[in-house]
């Protein structure tokens, strides 16, 4: 490989390997021979949060036509250096280099100008503005005098859902949509103007395959066109599908920078957690006893229909399905936040209320919700308090919260799921993506509950923690919980799962026992084939 | 950067779906709604006194209503991008006073006019440059000025007063005619919401008023000068304010140094009624214009049957709480409407 760049970086010497790691077609010829050409590059970019060091002299360099991954676990500084990158924070030493020439980025907009668009990691949009303004704010397409071009705004809205494949109206308010969708929009956000880099940080983190497919055919297009993507996920294969290269980060340090091709999974695993994992789906065998959950006909006018299932305790029953097909809408009825129009739910024994939360938790039921911003934290508050919210008729003696007891239990919880952070009094705004995740699963963990639904439980978090919530989930199943697991990633479906149910459209399609779950049976049932 | 037009818009439009329709209409209704509860109370007084709806008695009600449209229509801009002003009263009393000592001294009357919106986009700077760079709540920071515009105002004017006896007479006379039943400065009102109407609906500005009302954080993210545009949403309250200030010095000819004391909460009431969410990003000035007219004609309508005019701040208080009930309502069951659609096609 003769083409080393000239503008050697100090990290890059050790590990630069071929960029143009032909993994999935030949069509990569950069470095290119007349010389490097990054079109944006951090170069020893350090940056703190108060005492906490979130990079730590990090390098990385992105050239056209490749798509880079970043990879790290919760709270690596991932989503810090992509701040960086996008002119959100401006890094405490070190350069950002656009095109080889040091620049400063003042802001978003600066970012935005110099062709960059960013996904962030928690969706950034309008509710109360239509989907179309959400993408095109600020950037309106315009009729004379400066107006904006309402009609032009709409139909490249309604072109970009349809180069996603996705039905949104695009006159339709943000407000309400789900996460998946929130998703979707933000991408398309991020295409709408033709940008130079692509930075999306964990954009399938609600996806299911099919959204998934259709993301990384837009990518591959874009790379062809000579963009530059740089990729976040926690879903490994994905790194492995889609990118050339990977930058490794662990603890806000610059680990590596080199080529997949040739990698393993477990050669990333070993770059980005320092040692070798534990297995990622940690199943105990457990026998299966009397029904704890059971849910018969639930019908909720529009939304689902006529969904029966049982769950026993000590069972875990994965709840499998496209975006859209009605998963979290049955859980959310089931717990009592949406109420339901026909049917009946039991928990051991006994008929919940119909849109009563609080029967519903009272009958030992925990929900852990999907949209961990509006629904799982209280961002202002602190760790602490996040985690003894649900806590509080527990901690509440004499009238008055037992603060020492709260603080006691939040933090065993925090140490069971290993959440980093400085302070645990620290507000929950102040923590990565990946270990606000944590903070909700501990705050229904600490409720003690019978039943348990997890709504993508795993949205988000890093490898090495995921196996440690599987570790979780499997253990509290052992110890006869009844435990309902929704997910869009579907290896922890197939991996997890005593029996998977599968929804299509608002409907229960398919009931598939572990040893005849598939990726190719529960697709199938998923997308309406015939089931399996 | 260039806007390039992305993507070549297809020929064909594209339909509008029923989702579309059904927010469309319910935020129309809610314009609708005080539309229709005002004209059902016109309509029962005008049974009750037929002297109700003369051509002096339309008049009155329009010239009523003007002055609070004009500082309602300000003040929903403000609070769209989840602000507030709570120093309009003291705006436009110092800019009413200001404008009256200057015609008395043998001033021009558009001058005049002109000197008052000046005054006024002064106080509107001050608020928006206190509330965009200092981290302090708007509440607060406008609350302050209230109290010190009102206090600068007291000094300046002492116990002063300004009557239509000083005052030119073409200036009187303008503030209280017009074309048959419609005043003058009701016009003039009229232009200032359609103006302000359109440049909140086809302006890029206008609707990143909305967007930073809707989520500030995100609109920092989507590189929008937040700032810059609270700025010019406090400039214009504060100019409009000060207009209505040589208004109400035109229609009432009487000012003193108590001018405006306490108008800051029927504008808020007015624009609340009208469907401005206090959170931001929501809402019309038509609405606001429409509580403003709906505010003003209860005091009229009161007396024109016969009923005690204490009665009247008992009932906008009510009509508030049912304005703010009503909008809870009518968003629960919009959020669970887009739900179901939501669940069909994901
Ligand atoms: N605004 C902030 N204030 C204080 N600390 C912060 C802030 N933003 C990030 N941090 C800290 O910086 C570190 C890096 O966070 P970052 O969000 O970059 O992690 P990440 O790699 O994106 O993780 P994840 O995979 O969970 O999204 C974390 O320890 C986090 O708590
Ligand atoms: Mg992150």
């Amino acid at each position: 490989m003769p083409n080393v760049p000239a503008t050697q970086l100090k990290p890059f010497t050790t590990l630069w390997g071929r960029p143009a790691a032909v993994v999935e077609e030949p069509l990569m010829t950069h470095p290119s021979d007349t010389g490097p050409a990054a079109v944006l590059a951090l170069k020893d970019i350090s940056k703190s949060f108060g005492a906490v060091r979130a990079l730590r002299d990090v390098s990385l360099e992105l050239f056209p036509g490749e798509v880079h991954a970043l990879a790290g676990e919760n709270g690596a500084g991932k989503s810090t250096l992509i701040k960086t990158l996008a002119g959100v924070h401006r890094p405490d030493a070190g350069q950002v280099l656009l095109d080889g020439e040091p620049t400063v980025f003042h802001g978003p907009a600066d970012a935005r100008d110099a062709g960059i668009a960013v996904i962030y990691q928690e969706p950034t949009l309008f509710p109360d503005l239509s989907i179309a303004e959400n993408i095109f704010m600020g950037r309106q397409p315009r009729r004379a005098l400066g107006r904006i071009d309402h009609k032009a705004t709409h139909a490249a809205t309604a072109a970009l859902m349809k180069r996603l494949g996705v039905e949104l109206d695009p006159d339709r308010p943000a407000r309400g949509l789900s996460i998946a969708d929130q998703q979707i929009v933000e991408i398309a956000k991020a295409l709408s103007f033709d940008a130079r880099v692509l930075i999306m940080d964990e954009p399938t983190a609600a996806l299911t395959g099919s959204e998934v497919a259709r993301l990384f055919g837009v990518v591959r297009t874009l790379r062809e066109q000579g963009s530059a993507v740089l990729f976040i996920s926690h879903r490994l294969e994905e790194i492995f599908r889609i990118c050339q290269r990977v930058t490794t980060l662990r603890d806000g340090a610059w680990i590596a920078s080199e080529p997949l091709d040739g990698m393993t999974e477990d050669d990333l695993v070993r770059r980005m957690v320092g040692r070798d994992l534990d297995e990622l789906y940690p199943k105990q065998e457990v026998e299966a006893g009397s029904v704890a959950l059971s849910v018969r006909r639930l019908t909720r006018e529009g939304v689902f229909t006529d969904v029966s299932f049982d769950v026993r305790r000590g069972e875990i029953v994965g709840l499998a399905g496209l975006v859209g097909a009605g998963r979290t809408e049955v859980a959310r009825a089931v717990f009592g936040i949406d109420r339901w129009d026909a049917g009946e739910v039991e928990v051991g024994g006994r008929t919940l209320t119909n849109g009563a939360p609080s029967t519903a938790m009272a009958a030992g039921l925990a929900l852990v919700p999907e949209d961990r911003r509006a629904q799982g934290l209280v961002m202002d508050m602190s760790i602490e308090r996040n985690i003894g919210l649900t806590g509080l008729r527990t901690t509440v003696r004499t009238g008055l919260m037992d603060r020492g007891a709260e603080r006691s239990r939040s933090l065993d919880w925090a140490v069971k799921l290993q959440v980093k952070y400085a302070r645990i009094a620290d507000a929950v705004s102040t923590l990565s993506g990946g270990n606000q995740q944590k903070v909700v699963l501990a705050k229904w963990l600490a409720t003690g509950p019978k039943v348990l639904i997890v709504d993508e439980p795993t949205r988000g978090i890093d490898v090495g923690t995921k196996a440690e919530v599987h570790r979780l989930l499997s253990e509290l199943a052992a110890d006869g919980v009844a435990v309902l697991m929704i997910s869009s990633d579907l290896p922890e479906v197939l991996g997890m799962a005593d029996r998977v149910l599968v929804m299509h459209e608002g409907r229960l399609t398919a009931e598939i026992p572990r040893s005849e779950a598939t990726e190719e049976s529960v697709m199938a049932a998923a997308t309406g084939r015939a089931a399996a | 950067m260039t806007v390039t037009a992305p993507t070549p818009a297809p020929a064909t439009e594209v339909p509008k779906s029923s989702g579309t329709r059904l927010v469309d209409r319910v935020f129309k209704m809610r314009e609708l709604a005080i539309l229709a509860v005002f004209l059902v109370m016109i309509a029962i007084t005008q049974m009750g006194n037929s002297q109700f709806l003369s051509e002096q008695g339309i008049k009155d009600l329009l010239l009523n209503a003007t002055i609070l449209v004009l500082v309602a229509t300000g003040q929903s801009l403000v609070v769209i991008t989840r602000n507030v002003d709570l120093s309009v009263g003291s705006t436009l009393g110092i800019s009413a006073f200001a404008a009256g000592t200057y015609l008395q001294g043998g001033g021009n009357p558009v001058v005049a006019v002109f000197l008052a919106a000046l005054l006024g986009i002064g106080c509107g700077l001050v608020n928006g440059l206190l509330v965009s760079l200092g981290q302090v709540p708007a509440l607060v920071v406008t609350l302050g000025t209230l109290y010190i515009i009102r206090g600068i105002d007291s000094i300046w004017v002492g116990s002063r007063q300004i009557t239509a006896a000083d005052l030119p007479g073409s200036f009187v006379d303008f503030g209280s005619g017009g074309i048959s039943a419609v005043p003058y400065l009701a016009l003039i009102a009229l232009a200032v919401l359609l103006v302000t109407a359109y440049y909140l609906k086809h302006f890029g500005s206008g609707r990143e008023l909305y967007a930073l009302g809707s989520n500030p954080e995100a609109a920092r993210l989507a590189g929008i000068p937040v700032r810059k545009r609270i700025l010019t949403a406090y400039v214009v309250c504060g100019g409009l304010a000060g207009l209505a200030g040589a208004m109400y010095l035109a229609r009432f000819g009487n000012v003193d140094s108590g001018t405006g004391n306490g108008y800051e909460l029927t504008v808020v009431s007015a624009v609340v009624v009208g469907g401005v969410v206090f959170t931001g990003g929501s809402g019309s000035v038509y609405g606001a214009a429409l509580g403003a007219l709906l505010l003003t004609s209860i005091n009229s309508v009161l007396p024109a049957l016969g009923v005690s005019s204490v009665w009247v701040l008992a009932i906008n208080g009510i009509l508030l709480i049912l304005a703010i009930a009503v909008d809870r309502i009518v968003a629960l069951r919009v959020a669970s409407a887009l739900k179901k659609r939501n669940a069909r096609h994901g």
